[in-house]
């Protein structure tokens, strides 16, 4: 008996903390830094909902099974956009040192560099668990493209061209900020999504989203969206824990 | 009592396996058989009542017809006849099905749809379980009752033309024959020219009165491109022009005064809409049944085929030739056939399948006299002799004619019943056996659990409290109780029990055991509880890194895939993901260690203990130092080998295309026998068994390297006798044998190869020094593995090879690079050796379909059928890949005895707890799916798929245990 009491003492408590850390979350308690991310993230989840919705006005017989290359470039392509606004407005980026045009244009080409290498890297990942070699290889490279937009392209944004950085953000207790953690984030979550889309595929069902790569791309969509979502919370609940050694 | 590790995982497996055996018996239905090899005789026919008990009284039925042709193709699926499809491409067949004198039908077939059992029950009459598919791979001379033997007996001239099944089941049967193989899928013209061409000179001559012709080319196309291809329509319409030239040859032979002649065409199964065939669907069970005779009246147009049971058709053709009706035939009358008869005949002819049905009710099921059908027939058969006493006296009057329809009714109604009872026999479980399996391996599988903490501890010793439990009281009174509750199980039940029909002994011990395992769980979950509560805090700091993680969700999402039919009709895939996302998981930890540990040593002392540096262990230790490279192409070469070991995987993937789904689609196995690339296949043999040599010699001594290499070049040369690869100085082609000389070869190097290693064992106990017994062990286990691999490389098919030398490769870099380097303890080493055991599998071509499993295998080096070693043979050859991967598990963990001493045994019960996990799952999710849609084509050779590698993984566990005495035997 007393066992249970305790149990019931343990849940009002639990449930108590909830409360209090729900009312934390929707008051001014917001630090400034997760305010900026979780607005940022809005606005990228808010972009793939509009590249899902918008299309439909300007090509005709628009829907997310029949015209999937469409929705998943205009996914795509909104994704970078939007990221790509949002953090050169931001200004999260590291400060380059030097400001000459030709540092600049190195930069850029080194990104459109790495972000080809990771497509291809994508793909090649993607052949190797059983994607067809030759057939529908368009569809597969598309995917591979998707991921690289949710995955790399936020990392060229967030750490700039760097492999030392990225090394650093994805092995163990390597985060630095708020950004770096919300980074790793939406990138597990994002490549777990995909992983996690290709289970309905062996199944005899039938559905149109069993198609190759749709379950896929939703699966990483769905997953990306969740790391948007998760980021900021996630990050907010374990704030006590994460400090961040400075550089 | 205290056992180490490995016996008390040995000892689980062997509980395992009698609990899954007795679960098998329990849910396989064993056929309905009154008694296998005994046959009807014409005398056992039934007195007809009421004719006094003369001579002629029990006389055969005079046969309604003079001669019978049966065509029989392949794969005819209902619609080619009667759909939109016979129309288009049928048109004579369908002219007589609609205005001929004709009678058509769907007969239904019962899965499994396969054309071996679909024969057997055209023949026998009976409906082969699916166990009988089983046991009869090599298809061996049919001994049960048939309608071919009773023909012959019976002095019927028959001649057969087609598919050499028939003549592998009925042996010196046939008067004449001529049987094609229907081993090469790919040509559907030549197997049917085969038949044709001896049509028109037996059509023409006198002295044959059955004629067999079983056309075998729709079926092949139905493999190669589908019910849809557009090969169909010509197939179908050269059927249609053979049934056009049977049947007018037929008319034109009939005459005054002779009995008409019959023509059958039927189909042994149908196709479904991938074009394969085996299943339950309706386009696989629904065949045309079209019977064509003068007998018959004509036609007025086209009806609705009414819809019988395939089996049917075997009394109706036994007692339409005059024949005795095969004792295991669970047909009745096809009422139809006879209608154009006397009542009286009529009556007759129903009353002998209503004795042979009635008597095979009363041999196959103790409370026969319950059936209604029995019943009905017995009221039949009395209504049946007041009939003929008024027909004997010479009433004629419409009274008379009323009644007999009345019995001719009864009779019908009675057939049905009896016919449908022994048919549902089939459908009926043994529930009681089916649980008594199901709770022990349950509590098997929790002893297991609950040992998990004391097995994969340092000491690697469980203590299992039996002797405890045996002085307790719960125990006796569980034993009393389990005793009463078999007394009223048994005495209650209806139908047959198989552990009921045990001898109480056998019973009685199964009873203690099961409660002593009770006894036990309760303790140790007892002693779990206390010890838990007092150190709760243990479980806490054991962090779980990313690797374990995916080790866990694999395992029990694989587990859980076990509940959908698709994922077991695809499970290879379901292990390709699998082992991809582990390569890719390890070739993150392998960066970690070699990128991470970099910036980190020096800077952060403090991660010492916990990573081990490979500075610490010194360069005696380093494999790139044993094979003179420098530390720096070491790291490369770690980092390099999952990537390796993924691009195999991708390549093997495309070597054999498996499952259900995508098994249509072109392999690169299918290209390299097709018989253009010939050269390309030696050349690739070559190459892997080069390399496999390369792979396994080093751990050798000098005379099993030699054995070895002329043990690889006999399996060459036996694949070149064969006829698979091309020997390169000879260019003409040599006539093909059956190899038994270079099999034998091959033979005598394997067993001199397990010999020398047998031995190097042996001694290795008797060593004084124990460095010298461990490298001498270590020798002699690689010596036997290597013995392992000579003998898979001569079963395996020569388009397999690569496999065994991918295999091969994986293993020794992932020892040398990944094992050995990333100091993964002796479970997770297990549970990726399992990974890839399974994998490896499927890659070889396996599926958990019964038809993946190469029989051929069997016949390696043996001039006859030897069920023995065929049995064996083709168990080691299916499972050669899990076996190969378990072997070096062993060779692996041996070796390494510096690091873990208690390895082995760790292993051993890992292995053994990833065997049972699914094993049991499965188990019980059969019995909770036995009513399931996909029962017999989908779960249930999965269930035997899974009891196999349960008795495989015991055979590994035992090796393991032997390995694991000897280390305990030396301190």
């Amino acid at each position: 008996m007393a066992f249970v009491l305790e149990g019931v003492r343990l849940y009002k408590l639990q449930l108590g903390t909830l409360l209090y850390w729900f009312f934390h979350l929707t008051s001014i308690m917001w630090d400034v830094e997760i305010r900026g991310m979780a607005s940022a993230h809005a606005i990228i989840a808010s972009s793939i909902f509009m590249a899902t919705v918008m299309p439909a006005v300007f090509v005709e017989n628009f829907s997310v099974y029949g015209t999937h290359m469409v929705w998943l470039y205009c996914v795509a392509g909104s994704v970078a956009v939007v990221n790509i606004a949002v953090f050169w407005l931001l200004g999260i980026s590291p400060p380059t040192k030097k400001h000459t045009v030709s540092y600049k244009i190195n930069r850029l080409f080194r990104s459109c560099l790495y972000f080809i290498l990771s497509c291809l890297f994508f793909h090649t990942v993607v052949v190797l668990y059983g994607a067809p070699l030759l057939e529908s290889a368009l569809e597969t490279f598309s995917l591979a493209v998707l991921l690289s937009t949710l995955t790399t392209l936020r990392c060229l944004c967030i750490l700039g061209p760097n492999v030392q950085a990225w090394i650093r953000v994805f092995s163990r207790d390597g985060a630095m900020s708020v950004w770096d953690t919300s980074l790793q984030i939406t990138t597990g979550c994002s490549v777990i999504g995909a992983w996690l889309g290709a289970f309905p595929i062996p199944l005899d069902w039938d559905r149109p989203w069993q198609v190759w790569p749709i379950s896929c791309t939703l699966g990483a969509t769905t997953g990306f969206l969740t790391g948007l979502l998760a980021a900021p919370v996630w990050i907010h609940w374990h704030r006590k824990q994460l400090t961040y050694k400075l550089k | 009592m205290k056992l180490s590790s490995s016996v008390f995982a040995l000892l689980c497996l062997i509980c395992e396996i009698v609990s899954i055996a007795l679960f098998l018996r329990g849910f396989f239905p064993v056929p309905v058989k009154s008694s296998f090899s005994a046959k009807s005789k014409v005398n056992d026919f039934p007195a007809e009542p009421q004719t006094g008990s003369g001579p002629n009284s029990s006389k055969a039925p005079a046969p309604l017809f003079k001669r019978v042709v049966i065509v029989l193709i392949d794969a005819l699926r209902e619609d080619f006849v009667f759909g939109s499809d016979g129309r288009r491409f049928m048109p004579y067949t369908r002219h007589v099905v609609e205005r001929g004198s004709s009678h058509s039908f769907i007969a239904k077939a019962r899965p499994p749809t396969v054309t071996m059992p679909r024969i057997k029950a055209l023949t026998t009459g009976s409906i082969p379980g699916f166990i009988d598919v089983v046991m009869n791979l090599n298809s061996p001379a049919l001994l049960e009752d048939n309608l071919i033997w009773q023909a012959k007996s019976a002095g019927k001239r028959i001649i057969f033309y087609g598919d050499d099944t028939w003549v592998r089941l009925f042996p010196k049967h046939f008067m004449e024959h001529d049987g094609t193989t229907s081993f090469f899928v790919s040509d559907y013209t030549e197997v049917d020219n085969n038949v044709t061409r001896h049509l028109d000179g037996t059509l023409k001559r006198d002295d044959w009165d059955i004629l067999i012709l079983h056309y075998l080319g729709l079926d092949h196309i139905g493999h190669i491109s589908g019910p849809h291809s557009s090969l169909i329509g010509p197939k179908l319409m050269e059927m249609d022009d053979i049934i056009k030239k049977i049947h007018s040859s037929l008319i034109s032979k009939e005459s005054e005064g002779t009995l008409p002649n019959l023509l059958v065409l039927c189909g042994d199964h149908g196709m479904s809409e991938t074009g394969s065939h085996g299943g339950s669907s309706e386009p696989e069970i629904n065949t045309p049944l079209v019977l064509i005779s003068p007998a018959f009246k004509r036609k007025a147009g086209f009806e609705e085929p009414g819809v019988l049971e395939q089996v049917d058709l075997t009394p109706t053709l036994a007692l339409g030739l005059g024949l005795p009706i095969s004792k295991n035939s669970v047909g009745h009358l096809i009422s139809a056939v006879f209608e154009e008869l006397s009542l009286r005949e009529q009556l007759r002819l129903l009353q002998i399948n209503g004795h042979q049905l009635s008597r095979l009710l009363q041999d196959s099921s103790p409370t026969f006299h319950k059936e209604d059908g029995y019943e009905q027939f017995r009221m039949a058969e009395k209504s049946h002799g007041s009939w003929m006493k008024l027909y004997v006296d010479g009433n004629t009057s419409e009274v008379l004619s009323n009644m007999g329809k009345k019995v001719l009714k009864q009779y019908l109604e009675a057939l049905k019943a009896m016919s449908s009872a022994l048919s549902k026999q089939l459908g009926k479980y043994d529930m009681y056996s089916m649980i008594m399996g199901m709770i022990f391996i349950l509590q098997v599988l929790f002893l297991l659990l609950l040992a998990m903490p004391e097995a994969l501890s340092r000491e690697a010793v469980v203590d299992v409290p039996l002797a405890s439990s045996l002085l307790s009281l719960p125990f006796y009174l569980l034993c009393l109780f389990g005793s009463a509750l078999h007394v009223l199980i048994c005495t209650s039940a209806g139908g047959p029990c198989y552990l009921c029909s045990l001898p109480w002994v056998l019973v009685f011990i199964v009873i203690l055991m099961s409660s002593a395992f009770t006894c036990a769980l309760a303790s140790m979950a007892a002693r779990r509880m206390s010890t838990g509560n007092k150190t709760p805090t243990k479980s806490s700091n054991w962090t779980l890194s990313e690797l374990d993680a995916l080790l866990l969700v694999g395992m029990v999402g694989h587990t859980l895939s076990l509940g959908s039919s698709s994922f077991i009709e695809e499970e290879h895939q379901t292990w390709y993901f699998l082992l991809n996302t582990l390569c890719l998981a390890v070739f993150q930890d392998v960066c970690r260690k070699y990128f991470r540990e970099q910036r980190h040593r020096g800077e952060e002392e403090d991660e010492g203990p916990l990573l081990p540096s490979s500075a610490k262990e010194g360069p005696s230790f380093s494999p790139a130092a044993e094979l003179g490279m420098s530390p720096g192409s070491e790291k490369w070469l770690a980092l390099a080998t999952p990537l390796l070991t993924l691009t195999c995987c991708r390549l093997l993937r495309s070597l054999n295309q498996t499952g259900v789904q995508w098994a249509h689609l072109p392999d690169f196995g299918h290209w390299l026998n097709s018989g253009d690339h010939k050269a390309f296949l030696s050349l690739l043999a070559v190459v892997s068994l080069v390399l496999i040599f390369l792979l396994v010699q080093r751990h050798c001594s000098l005379v099993s390297k030699i054995a070895l290499a002329l043990g690889l070049l006999g399996v060459y040369s036996y694949r070149a006798a064969v006829g698979n690869v091309l020997f390169p100085w000879q260019h003409s082609s040599r006539a093909v044998s059956k190899g038994t000389v270079e099999a034998r070869f091959v033979y005598v190097f394997v067993l001199g190869i397990l010999f020398t290693g047998v031995k190097d064992l042996l001694r290795s106990q008797v060593m004084s020094s124990a460095v010298d017994s461990g490298r001498l062990k270590s020798r002699g286990l690689w010596e036997v593995y290597s013995g392992v691999v000579l003998l898979v490389a001569l079963l395996f098919r020569a388009h397999n090879l690569p496999t065994l030398a991918c295999c091969l490769l994986i293993q020794t870099i992932m020892a040398q690079f990944i094992w050995k380097k990333l100091h993964y303890d002796a479970a997770q080493t297990t549970i990726m050796h399992y990974w890839f055991g399974q994998a490896f599998f499927f890659f070889q071509g396996n599926s958990n379909n019964i038809g993946t499993v190469d029989i051929s295998v069997g016949f390696v080096g043996l001039e006859s059928y030897v069920e023995a070693p065929a049995i064996f043979l083709t168990a080691l050859s299916t499972y050669a890949g899990p076996l190969l991967w378990a072997c070096h598990l062993l060779c692996f963990l041996s070796s390494q005895r510096d690091r873990a001493v208690m390895g082995l045994g760790h292993g051993s019960y890992c292995f053994a707890l990833l065997r049972s996990i699914p094993a049991v799952f499965y188990v019980v999710l059969v019995t909770s799916l036995r009513y399931h849609l996909f029962i017999w084509s989908v779960f249930s050779p999965k269930l035997l798929y899974e009891a196999m590698h349960t008795l495989i993984t015991t055979a590994v566990c035992l090796f393991f245990t032997f390995m694991d005495q000897e280390r305990s035997a030396r301190p």
